[in-house]
């Protein structure tokens, strides 16, 4: 076999636009680093790290038949809750909040995993009753999904909490749960917002009321929003350049190589970057429809589509509450901030999209 | 038939499937809508408005406090200067029990009852968010200390100041004032003068004296530094600088040395001395005894002191030169012996006979001469020389009390002088207009005879018979008395005189002028009231002396010194100009129940005299100090 042979083969199973929309987002990501890290190569050299480890398990995962990712939907789950119960009895706290699992030489989160966990896991369900769907197996599909997100939110996690009820919800729409049912839900959910509203913990009910009007706590809650919106606001049309941006520079954009790095890149590129921005997400968004539409099983469908719209719930949530409409809930900017975890699960996700693309055929026939 | 429906569910489901991924698309398409209108939104409609914030977020206006200006006495010695030391001061925000912060801290460094009171005090009139200070004057070795142990006190930081210092103390304080903290009637009084910007930063604001009629002299520009900061608000670089410019020297026309030698010629009586250069209104000595320290005023006296001089019998506080308002007393005898030539009332060879006692034709009241049976007979030289009061009585009623207010009034008697310190007292030149205004009364003519030897309702200051003594010696051409001769800026290149025009001059024949300085050039000879006044001096004096009444002797009573409470008894003044010939200082000693004016003021007089125009410095003084008690001066 030839060099180029070799390499044909090594990629085969390597959707191109998919990773060309990819590279591009993960590149913006090491700039963008770079500048949030005050032009040091700490970060941006970590966040290189990280990508390299979660490129190589997207590639596993992208040439991994169909029928093998099937096969791993249980004991992921599975592994998953105990996971997650673990947490509940012996996490580590930071921040106020159990959501790590010290394992010695890492620290994992388990809820990262059921990103990925849950809706493989509710897809599975669906593809092994697609012959008989009736509303018991929806309710089923539902307690799948509500189980982890009760650990998870009482962790408290509110940002995976949504982000995992998204991508689940996802999976049951498009497995055509009913405009009726959903109509039902929707009321049911207005009719207990207000018993919600009373399990959340007096932070979380601080910062979606911080929405409404930031200025009230300019210097506890709301100050993260003030600043991210002045920064991004500061940025106008062309942005203050590369490394200029005085918000990012001078420290008054808190967190700003995880969940507010858009504000960091915003306010150096300004509207013209963030337009950027919105269309490399599109791009990679439209290629995901396609693979979703092109998908050959019951399974594959719901997979790819729940990942794709979760995808695109990731980025809006995250430019959402970093521009100031949505409450700040800790998500970070898919395939840009900065964070192993995160990376992982989001390439964990592409690799499925590709292996559907790429293993389509071998299925049809 | 499973089949069938499976095959019928797989096209339908098929179907349905892409129904809910085009809601999907649109679903996204909408969320990519929202965020690309925010964005247009916050990024073109309101970038001019995130810009400001922006902007204000990263520079700080920073004020750079001028340094004050000094003041230096004629010859350049130091009255009022800056030195730099530490502080400590609290941060009121950072500690929850300030009481804790200053117990600990008092284990470290000492703090005393009275800074534990001064800083209460401060707290009280302080807004919240204000770091005050506690320790002023820390040594080397407290801030070491200090530093040390930094990490236990996070409200506590050591802070290198300027501080304002007046090394002669209370030898001129009524004269330089003091500055003290800028309290909101400050603030309001800047605001109105629309002075509040060059404030910024500033603590401190003269409070009385020349830190305070001076101030705008004495502040300076404050400069203003523009820097980046970052969030936690260090200064990251400088963006723009202007440098503040110091305050303005005051130069003034006080010799300290003079001032010094005057105030310890007092010795333990209480009391004022205006001296004044008659040839441009220059003072040269401005002394209102008692003193008091102005050092602990400037960052608020413990009230504990302040109650002690706030309440001491001998108000230690009032400025008597500017303030004090006394019976003239003898010493306008001059001023109305020139009335009455002026008036033609009188001629110099008119004589009297005095036989110690004057009486208003048509009435039994006698009005007594100070000298028991009278001086015999009595012209006007003769009048002033001895001072008989027989002689003004008689003038006075002849002259009335209308032309006596005009004449007199033209000398500066009920009027300010102008002197560059505020709060000045006017005094009280009587009239009949003043008496019927004040107490619904018409004017007696009986109240003409005591206004013609200065008692009754006449009130002058010191520092208004000084102008007015000093205008008699510079033969009726008056000066305005200032305090500060020159302003200049602090490098020294710009000055400002202070104006030594005359205001006026009075026109005095010279024959009536040559007449009343020579009797008071014998005021200080042998058969003149003060004649120990000049003994042996090698240049003339011209001189009066005077008594001010304390308290009012009731008819046929006797004024006996000894048997009067020594605060009632009688204030002693003298006034004097010198050489007579020629003058070059003119002085007004008014001493607080001194008795009378010769044996206590008029040798307070002779030290000041002597040290200006001979250079004589005083021995220790043993003979001023005739009360009882110490003489360990």
């Amino acid at each position: 076999m030839t060099r180029r042979q070799l390499w044909l083969r090594f990629i085969a199973h390597i959707d191109r636009q998919l990773m060309l929309g990819i590279g591009l987002l993960l590149l913006t990501s090491l700039l963008v680093l770079y500048s949030a890290d005050n032009a040091s190569w700490d970060r941006p050299l970590r966040q290189m790290l990280n990508i390299l480890v979660a490129l190589g398990c997207m590639w596993l995962i992208a040439n991994l038949p169909l029928h093998y990712l099937m096969r791993t939907a249980v004991p992921i789950y599975v592994l998953g809750m105990i996971l997650l119960i673990l947490v509940a009895l012996f996490g580590e706290i930071s921040h106020g909040a159990r959501r790590w699992l010290n394992l010695g030489i890492a620290n994992l989160q388990p809820s990262e995993l059921m990103k990925i966990g849950v809706p493989l896991m509710m897809a599975w369900y669906f593809e092994k009753h697609e012959a008989t769907l009736t509303l018991k197996n929806y309710f089923i599909a539902a307690l799948l999904l509500i189980m982890p997100i009760a650990l998870i939110a009482r962790q408290p996690d509110l940002g995976t909490s949504i982000l995992i009820l998204a991508s689940g919800f996802y999976v049951l729409f498009l497995a055509g749960l009913s405009w009726r049912v959903m109509g039902v839900l929707l009321v049911a959910a207005i009719g207990s917002a207000p018993v919600l509203w009373s399990m959340l913990h007096e932070y979380q009910r601080h910062r979606i009321l911080m929405l409404f009007d930031p200025s009230q706590d300019a210097l506890g809650n709301g100050y993260h929003t003030i600043q991210a919106t002045i920064a991004v606001g500061s940025g106008g049309i062309i942005g203050k350049g590369y490394l200029n941006g005085t918000q990012t520079h001078l420290d008054f954009l808190p967190e700003r190589t995880t969940d507010f790095i858009f504000a960091v890149y915003s306010e150096e590129f300004g509207l013209l970057g963030s337009i950027i921005l919105l269309a490399l997400y599109s791009f990679v968004i439209w290629r995901g429809f396609i693979i979703t539409a092109n998908a050959s099983t019951y399974f594959t469908r719901l997979m790819a589509g729940s990942i794709t719209l979760t995808f695109a719930t990731y980025a809006f949530v995250n430019m959402g509450m970093v521009s100031g409409i949505l409450p700040v809930v800790g998500v970070p900017l898919p395939l840009i901030s900065y964070g192993g975890t995160s990376m992982l699960t989001l390439l964990l996700g592409f690799g499925m999209l590709m292996s559907i693309e790429t293993h389509k055929k071998l299925v049809r026939t | 038939m499973n089949k069938r429906v499976e095959f019928k569910n797989h096209q339908r489901e098929i179907f349905q499937f892409q129904l809910r991924l085009v809601v999907s698309i649109g679903f996204v398409l909408l969320l990519l809508a929202i965020l690309l209108v925010r964005f247009i939104y916050l990024q073109a409609v309101r970038h001019g408005y995130y810009q400001t914030l922006a902007e204000s977020n990263r520079i700080s206006i920073v004020p750079i406090v001028p340094n004050r200006g000094l003041i230096l006495d004629r010859n350049g010695e130091v009255l009022a200067r800056n030195y730099s030391g530490y502080t400590l001061e609290i941060n009121q925000n950072k500690t929850t029990d300030l009481e804790a912060t200053i117990n600990e801290l008092a284990k470290l460094i000492e703090i005393t009852p009275k800074d534990r009171k001064r800083f209460k005090k401060l707290v009280a009139e302080s807004h919240d968010f204000q770091t005050l200070m506690i320790r002023n004057r820390l040594s080397d070795e407290e801030v070491a200390r200090f530093a040390a142990q930094k990490y236990r006190f996070p409200a506590v930081e050591i802070k290198a100041r300027l501080f304002r210092d007046y090394p002669l103390g209370e030898k001129t304080a009524h004269l330089i004032g003091y500055i003290g903290r800028i309290n909101e009637e400050d603030v309001a009084l800047l605001e109105e003068q629309n002075l509040a910007a060059n404030y910024r930063g500033s603590d401190y604001i003269g409070k009385t004296g020349l830190e305070q009629s001076y101030e705008n002299d004495l502040h300076g520009t404050t400069g203003i530094e523009q820097v980046e900061v970052d969030a936690g608000g260090r200064a990251v670089r400088m963006l723009s600088h202007s440098s503040p410019v110091s305050g303005n020297t005051l130069v003034l026309s006080i010799d300290a040395k003079l001032q010094e030698i005057a105030e310890q010629s007092f010795g333990n009586y209480r009391g004022a001395l205006v001296a004044i250069d008659p040839n441009n209104g220059e003072v040269l000595a401005f002394v209102s005894k008692p003193g008091y320290d102005p050092n602990p005023f400037i960052d608020g006296i413990d009230p504990q002191s302040w109650d002690e001089l706030n309440n001491s019998p001998d108000v230690p506080l009032n400025n008597r030169a500017l303030r004090g308002q006394y019976p003239p007393g003898s010493t306008i005898k001059p001023f109305m012996a020139m009335a009455g030539l002026f008036y033609n009332e009188r001629s110099p060879s008119y004589t009297i006979s005095d036989p110690g006692y004057f009486t208003l034709p048509g009435s039994s009241r006698q009005y007594r001469d100070w000298k028991k049976g009278g001086h015999g007979s009595v012209n006007m030289f003769k009048a002033i020389q001895m001072s008989c009061d027989i002689y003004f009585y008689g003038l006075a009623t002849e002259l009335g009390i209308d032309n006596m207010f005009d004449y007199l009034s033209r000398y500066g008697f009920g009027k300010k002088t102008g002197i560059d310190l505020e709060g000045e007292s006017s005094g009280l030149l009587p009239s009949q207009d003043w008496k019927m205004k004040r107490y619904q009364q018409k004017w007696y003519t009986g109240d003409t005879v005591s206004a013609g030897i200065g008692q009754g309702y006449n009130l002058v200051t010191p520092v208004q018979l000084a102008f007015a003594t000093a205008t008699l010696a510079n033969d009726g051409v008056a000066y305005k008395p200032h305090l500060v001769k020159e302003v200049r800026s602090s490098n020294g290149n710009e000055k400002r005189l202070i104006a030594s025009e005359p205001v006026y001059d009075l026109k005095i024949d010279p024959a009536h002028l040559k007449l009343v300085k020579s009797a008071m050039v014998a005021v200080t000879q042998p058969g003149g009231t003060a004649v120990y006044s000049a003994l042996g001096a090698p240049y003339h004096i011209a001189g009066k002396t005077g008594t001010a009444q304390v308290i009012a002797m009731k008819q046929g009573e006797k004024y006996d010194e000894k048997a009067v409470d020594e605060r009632h008894r009688d204030h002693a003044w003298f006034i004097a100009f010198a050489p007579a010939e020629e003058p070059r200082i003119a002085l007004v000693v008014l001493a607080e129940n001194g008795g009378h004016g010769a044996s206590t003021a008029a040798p307070i007089a002779r030290k000041v005299l002597d040290y200006y125009l001979l250079g004589k410095v005083p021995k220790p003084m043993t003979d001023v100090k005739e009360k009882e008690g110490s003489e360990n001066d």
